[in-house]
């Protein structure tokens, strides 16, 4: 059946049968009105006074237009669309965790410290740092918080001419801006064609004004960097803190870890790696780990433990600040806590391998069938370009419209920017074996139809609410919101 | 309990067929790197089974006492407002809870039009123009408006903060300028508890920004904020309460730049303070200056509405270091939440709560002044929430720490022991007669 639902929340029709959600109650007290001020008062507020049913049947027909992972393959390349376990919802909205308020006594809130507290320890085991900060909301904030860290622990040492972080040109955009956000320049460093820095310009860029170079590895293109130690001991020598962005963390979760790599800073994107869910853009959470000498350095409020109470330390003289309010996206991390626990090292290294498994079969059933940006194995994601097809006048974007009417949701596209016509691929540790060849068979029709009927692919999506909305017209006539 | 539906064995296999081995998988990583098992610290080699796993949370959760089951006065930038039931089950659903950022518009028009829904929502409940996606939070969003306030007024480099100003607030935009050699000033709040007495003269400010109700609960006017910051040619940055701006004068209605804030109260629950939600506003004039995701409307290839992210030649993923901010992520789940609570509410519900909101928070000052134990901190006019001095010597952490042994979370004690005291609609009057009673009972005692 299908449900043809376009109007907005504003468009539906009022209605004079409403819920009540409080009581009413008598006041209490009298003339507010009076003791604000008449001209102190807002004009009327011009919210719809809609029913129950009404609302909830919007809403469920809005969702019918979004693609969840629970419909079917997501492989959106560097976003680790993987199965949001249903257990971590039952947690996190027990009453127990959900109905404390943040600024309650210590003593109240034993349980959840002690579950975030476990919850560091683990990802300590995880990255192989020594400590943790909770507070970052999601990856890029994570990286912002992470930075400052470097940038605080420069200042201390009264260094400071290091003005600059060295970024890979293949890096996600979210390291550069972070980098600017902290108070650096940004100094770009080469990579070769499988997305590995390039020993030669990093050490052509590395000086005395270098405060830290931010990495991800596995690096965009899905290739573990073989040189990582390398790299780490020169930035080190000039002086320079490793920064590791958890981006890619997903398939080395627990047979590599950034602290043994060299790393000093870690952010991960628990809603990528830890299984929590992306809700359509949030909430995320990108907690910030570092090394012992970098912990006093850290946001503060840190969260302590002594003979077996659980409290929050603001006495943090070197901290640097908080990021944010309170504490951190509490919700979030019960959810990935639950993940690792029911993991257990064994299960989260089977995860990575799995993903890496799937990725490894994609990328051999497929890669005579694209442009392959490189030879080096690929772990959890592999990018093809487009170029073959779009000469054959089928862009990257066709192909990946053209995937939705197979029922699959399109990799990530154009992304990195250093190759063509960019597919990135990243089918996860979740994805099933029917779900795969589903890929495979979709990447297969395609590429044939781009030679024996490009149309199809142009036209593309049939089936969907919409087709290929105007970004550009969207872009100058700007309508942000509904007037009527 | 593993997630992983495809076993080693058939893994082997399936990648066997394609011409590739898994032992190579992990190959080229150096020997010397991979991890050592005597390293790892906490986790358990084997995960733990579904009960097992949720018999270490129950066990965690029983140590934990709520708001709902003692008689809690907390607010302080977090409210315990109601949450109707329909919400979790909307945003508990997987379009739209597992879902990703809506690049791909064609299958992500639920997650959009409710992003819309939410921008008009928002705009209608402060009176601007124009609203993004979301924010991570109050804090955050508050210093996401003094950067985006120091790039519009690029001979400026710094912000003048009203001391009403929520700590937290103040103490993350420090940390937001700092790192950037960019400067911030706090000024001070006279008897009523206003900001305006103490606004700055001088053009070296990019924005004056205060916050209605402020910290300790008392009503800002935001229309000298408007009239005083552009006098100076700074902008005004106006950090409101959702609930408060239901009744009282928005910040579009004073003349006010930018309007941000914390949005939890609406319907998002207490979580112990995170995940957030935060809000940012502004007029249409500042719209390319402004940080995070921004859904419009447009049409697509058959004519109908349709609705994409727009204006995203602002952000990190197309300018990267010379983006309007890092920000990608926001809280897309919970701005649908909120949205669904103001459709739930409607007019007259969201307006009924405010009203019960300063109904009693006045009734319970005025009881707890009857009992001749305090002082009101500023004179003016309140919203939900009121600071008191303690008078005669009494000790407000002590009183705190006999009020929680009878089942009762008395407010956090400010400086100069003040206490700061917030309720919502949930309070009833018995209960707020009971604390009255047990304050006079135990303060007596003390003598």
């Amino acid at each position: 059946m299908i449900i043809d639902d376009k109007k907005l929340i504003f468009e539906l029709p009022e209605t004079g049968g409403r819920r009540q959600y409080i009581p009413e109650g008598e006041r209490l007290t009298k003339d507010l009105e009076a003791w604000y001020g008449q001209d102190k008062m807002r004009d009327e507020l011009d919210f719809p006074n809609l029913s129950e049913i009404q609302v909830i049947r919007h809403y469920t027909n809005l969702s019918a237009k979004n693609y969840g992972v629970e419909n079917g393959p997501y492989p959106l390349g560097s976003c680790t669309m993987k199965y949001n376990p249903k257990v971590n919802e039952d947690v996190t909205a027990m009453p127990k965790f959900a109905g404390l308020h943040p600024m309650q006594p210590c003593p109240t809130v034993q349980g959840t410290l002690k579950v975030m507290h476990d919850h560091e320890l683990a990802l300590c085991d995880l990255t192989g740092m020594d400590r943790f900060t909770f507070q970052p909301a999601a990856g890029a904030h994570g990286e912002l918080t992470g930075i400052l860290l470097i940038h605080a622990y420069h200042l201390d040492k009264g260094d400071e001419k290091r003005k600059y972080m060295l970024i890979p040109d293949s890096a996600h955009g979210t390291n550069p801006a972070s980098a600017v956000m902290a108070g650096f320049k940004v100094r770009e460093v080469k990579s070769n064609p499988s997305g590995e820095v390039d020993i030669e310009d990093l050490k052509a860029k590395l000086d005395d004004e270098v405060a830290g170079m931010m990495l991800t590895n596995p690096n965009t293109l899905g290739i573990f960097d073989p040189n990582t130690a390398e790299i780490a001991k020169l930035v080190h020598e000039a002086g320079g803190l490793m920064y590791y962005d958890g981006a890619n963390l997903n398939p080395i979760m627990m047979h590599v870890r950034p602290g043994d790599m060299g790393y000093d800073v870690v952010h991960l994107n628990v809603h990528k790696t830890l299984s929590t869910p992306h809700g359509g853009g949030g909430p995320g959470a990108g907690p910030v780990g570092c090394k012992e000498f970098l912990a006093p350095y850290l946001p503060y409020p840190v969260l302590t433990e002594e003979d077996g109470q659980y409290y929050w330390d603001y006495d943090r003289p070197k901290s640097y600040g908080r990021v944010r309010s309170f504490y951190g996206p509490i919700a979030v991390y019960l959810r990935s806590h639950a993940f690792m626990l029911a993991n257990g090292v064994e299960g989260l290294a089977d995860a990575a391998e799995a993903a890496v498994a799937n990725a490894n079969y994609l990328y051999y059933s497929l890669k005579d069938l694209y442009d392959t940006s490189s030879d080096n194995p690929v772990m959890h994601e592999f990018v093809f370009s487009g170029d073959r097809q779009a000469k054959q006048g089928c862009t990257t974007m066709d192909l990946a419209k053209r995937m939705i009417d197979y029922g699959i949701h399109p990799p990530t596209v154009y992304f990195p920017l250093t190759v063509h016509e960019a597919m990135m691929v990243e089918p996860t540790d979740t994805e099933t074996k029917e779900g795969l060849d589903k890929i495979v068979h979709t990447f297969k029709e395609i590429a044939k139809e781009v030679e024996t009927n490009p149309e199809l692919l142009h036209e593309a999506p049939h089936h969907t609410p919409v087709r290929r909305p105007d970004e550009v017209k969207a872009a100058k006539d700007l309508v942000l919101k509904y007037t009527k | 309990m593993y997630y992983v539906p495809i076993s080693r064995e058939e893994r082997a296999k399936m990648l066997e067929s394609v011409g590739c081995s898994i032992d190579k998988l992990y190959a080229h990583i150096p020997e010397e790197l991979k991890l050592k098992h005597e390293n790892i610290k906490y986790l358990g080699e084997k995960g733990l089974s579904e009960k097992e796993l949720l018999d270490y949370f129950k066990a965690a959760a029983d140590l934990n006492i709520t708001v709902d089951e003692y008689d809690s006065y907390l607010g302080a930038g977090y409210y315990d407002h109601y949450v109707p039931t329909p919400i979790k089950h909307i945003i508990g659903r997987q379009e739209f809870l597992t879902s990703y950022t809506p690049y791909q518009q064609e299958i992500s028009q639920g997650t959009l039009q409710a992003t819309f829904e939410w921008q008009t929502y928002i705009t209608r409940l402060t009176g601007m123009d124009v609203a993004n996606s979301s924010m991570y939070d109050g804090a955050t969003a508050v210093a996401e408006a003094a950067l985006m306030a120091l790039r519009d007024k690029k001979k400026a480099n710094k912000v003048w903060l009203s001391a009403g100003l929520h700590p937290q607030y103040i103490e993350t935009v420090e940390t937001y300028l700092a790192s950037q050699g960019l400067e911030y000033e706090v000024g001070e709040l006279n008897a009523e508890g206003q900001s305006y007495d103490s606004f700055p003269t001088g053009k070296d400010y990019a924005a004056f920004i205060v916050q209605s109700p402020n910290f300790y609960g008392v009503v800002e006017d935001l229309e000298i904020l408007a009239e005083k910051a552009h006098a100076q040619g700074a902008l005004a940055v106006a950090v409101c309460d959702p609930i408060a701006m239901t009744l009282l004068k928005t910040p579009g209605e004073a003349g006010c730049d930018i309007a941000c804030g914390e949005a939890q109260a609406l319907g998002g629950g207490l979580n112990y303070g995170g995940p957030s939600l935060g809000y940012l506003c502004c007029t249409d004039k500042l719209v390319r200056k402004m940080p995070g995701r921004i859904c419009g409307q447009t049409t697509d290839e058959d004519g109908n509405y349709a609705y994409v992210l727009t204006l995203q030649a602002r952000e990190q993923h197309i300018r990267r270091e010379r983006a309007t901010s890092n920000i990608c992520t926001a809280q897309a789940l919970l701005a649908t939440g909120a949205t669904i609570y103001m459709a739930l509410m409607g007019r007259d519900g969201m307006r009924e709560i405010a009203w019960q909101c300063a109904d009693k928070a006045r009734y319970l000052q005025e009881q707890l002044l009857d009992t001749g134990l305090f002082e009101p901190l500023y004179s003016g006019p309140f919203f939900r929430e009121f600071a008191l001095k303690a008078k005669d010597g009494l000790d407000l952490e002590q009183l705190n720490e006999k009020l929680l042994e009878q089942g009762i979370i008395g407010g956090p004690v400010l400086e100069n022991n003040v206490w700061l005291l917030a309720v919502t609609e949930k309070k009833d009057q018995a209960a707020m007669d009971n604390f009255v009673a047990t304050v006079k009972k135990l303060a007596k005692k003390e003598d």
